[in-house]
């Protein structure tokens, strides 16, 4: 009963502010503020690169990804019917894998695809109860399963089909950038990354602010043609690929 | 998209539901001649059928329970407005019938019929927003959704309407409302028929290459990267065969509009009131095909993503 007045009266708090205004509002409500305003620039905007010139498509990081965030304290990702028929499951990464070209010229092209933590996310605003949202730290797109009714309104509305509907607890999943594990203090400070970005083989995978100019990232997408997907729809996509690149021979 | 059945359920019950009361509050502003009862009758009959919609709109959900939620995004969600204003409206057709029965619409005269038309129009805007506002399902993504939903809506309504007056012997109400019935029908056809034209013809903005950014004109998916099956290969592809779309598009457009609007004509000539009652009876599942159609018909840009298992 009072659970349910609190979050009407906080999320009339935290909506005041209208898009577009540079005024702060409040500092007080806007240093404890967690969501990102629609349209607000963020300082910081952790994302992943993905370099297809280098990934070899092996599905390391699917598995880790779906380890890690299967015995987090949100619950399983469930799989369904996984020894019958018609198994499914959940999983916020996937590697598929492309041909361009014709025979005999052809290149084959793997292309892990997860959530992009779009920087103008079309996912957020559409949710009726305020449980997909952007985070104002850090910019990764979050779903708060508690909140969630399971309306699946918000993968209607990414164009990339980044979000899916765990079958068993009814409520929309996503990728978290391993929300639960970049900021553990409890591991080594080299382990602070997302799971799938640890996997990697091939270090495919870069992980990193792309706000800051001087980051891994940041260099990586400046230096070597890093594209978003769909520029078309405008969302802004905060994770980026690394174009494929004719690589000269090896001298020995 | 694949075509939820509660939502096709939802919006079209509730659809009809707006359209009979707005064929309702029409009549009573116009001062038509109403047999004593029928006008409260009909009102429940909307109320009725407004609440089979929510109900239907419940099924959608994965945690029902939480359904309450849904009202608080209303400045940045169309699905949370329309949450607002359904309910609001079934409130307000409810508050017009405990009127209506009480015999008070004397005093309140004009004010509850116009309350009511609003509520529809600003009902078929949200929900019709839901889908027009999603600017990459470019099938929706058009003014031509919200005047489907609206004109839909309002022809099967005032159908509606006229069925339940030939039933009740309001000869009056029909004389007036029949020809807007057919007219309407006829309109909302020509309209629908327009979109069907439009979606037909979209060139996609988005591509294989947009989407992966692989810029080969020759570009083709070898694996979606699972073999079993996903959200993604469910929420986003209605799975039915090229035959059975044409035969849902020509259905519906048979069933929904075509035989409806001979059967009124045929009312409207004859005075008879069955055509009126088969006239509802045939357009029922041509509504819901319209409907199916309308989910099947919209090529989400995810599905670029998911095209081969292997």
């Amino acid at each position: 009963m009072i659970g349910w007045l609190k979050d009407l009266l906080q999320t009339n708090a935290v909506a005041q502010a209208p898009a577009g205004t540079s005024t702060p509002v409040q500092p007080m409500a806007d240093a404890t503020r967690v969501r990102a305003l629609p349209g607000e620039t963020l300082a910081k905007q952790l994302a992943l690169v993905i370099d297809l010139n280098v990934c070899v498509g092996c599905h390391a990081c699917v598995t880790s990804c779906k380890q890690w965030n299967t015995s987090g304290s949100a619950g399983p990702l469930a799989d369904m019917a996984p020894y019958g028929a018609d198994p499914t499951g959940t999983f916020f990464n996937r590697v598929q894998t492309y041909e361009a070209g014709s025979f005999p010229n052809t290149e084959t092209i793997h292309f892990p695809k997860s959530c992009l933590h779009c920087e103008d996310p079309p996912c957020v605003p559409v949710c009726p109860t305020g449980a997909s949202y952007k985070r104002k730290e850090d910019g990764i797109v979050l779903v708060d399963y508690d909140k969630c009714i399971g309306c699946k309104y918000c993968a209607w509305a990414c164009p990339y089909g980044a979000r899916e509907l765990d079958e068993e607890r009814q409520v929309m999943t996503k990728c978290t950038l391993c929300v639960d594990r970049i900021y553990d203090e409890h591991l080594p400070k080299e382990d602070r990354k997302p799971a799938c970005v640890k996997a990697c083989p091939t270090g495919a995978r870069l992980f990193g602010d792309v706000k800051d100019p001087e980051s891994e990232v940041s260099k990586a997408i400046r230096e070597r043609g890093g594209y978003a997907l769909m520029p078309e729809w405008e969302t802004q996509p905060a994770n980026q690929y690394l174009p494929r690149h004719k690589t000269p021979p090896a001298k020995h | 998209m694949h075509p939820a059945f509660s939502i096709l359920l939802f919006t079209t019950l509730s659809g009809t539901a707006q359209g009979l009361v707005v064929a309702l509050a029409l009549a009573s502003l116009l001062g038509v001649p109403m047999p004593p009862g029928f006008l409260s009758h009909a009102l429940l009959v909307a109320e009725v059928l407004l609440l089979a919609g929510l109900g239907a709109s419940f099924l959608h959900l994965g945690r029902k329970s939480r359904a309450w939620r849904a009202v608080l995004m209303w400045r940045t969600s169309w699905m949370s407005r329309e949450v607002i204003v359904l309910p609001a409206f079934i409130g307000l057709v409810g508050l017009w019938w405990l009127a209506e029965w009480a015999g008070a619409t004397e005093r309140l005269g004009f004010l509850l019929p116009l309350l009511a038309i609003v509520g529809a129009l600003v009902l078929w805007y949200c929900t019709a927003m839901i889908y027009a506002c999603l600017r990459f399902i470019e099938e929706w993504a058009h003014p031509l959704t919200i005047a489907n939903f609206t004109l839909i809506g309002l022809a099967s309504g005032m159908l509606l309407a006229c069925a339940l007056a030939t039933l009740s012997g309001a000869s009056a109400m029909v004389a007036a409302t029949g020809p807007v019935a057919l007219v309407l029908t006829l309109a909302a056809w020509m309209v629908r028929a327009l979109s069907l034209h439009r979606n037909a013809g979209i060139r996609h903005k988005s591509t294989l290459q947009s989407a992966t950014g692989i810029q080969s004109p020759q570009l083709v998916q070898k694996s979606m990267g699972m073999s079993a099956g996903a959200f993604n290969t469910r929420e986003f592809f209605h799975g039915a065969s090229l035959a059975a779309m044409q035969n849902a598009r020509l259905g519906f457009q048979l069933l929904g509009f075509a035989l409806p609007a001979l059967l009124m004509l045929w009312g409207l000539s004859s005075h008879h009131s069955w055509p009126w009652v088969w006239a509802v009876l045939v357009q029922a599942p041509g509504l819901i095909a319209e409907r199916w159609v309308f989910f099947a018909q919209a090529k989400h840009p995810q599905n670029l993503y998911y095209q081969v298992v292997s």
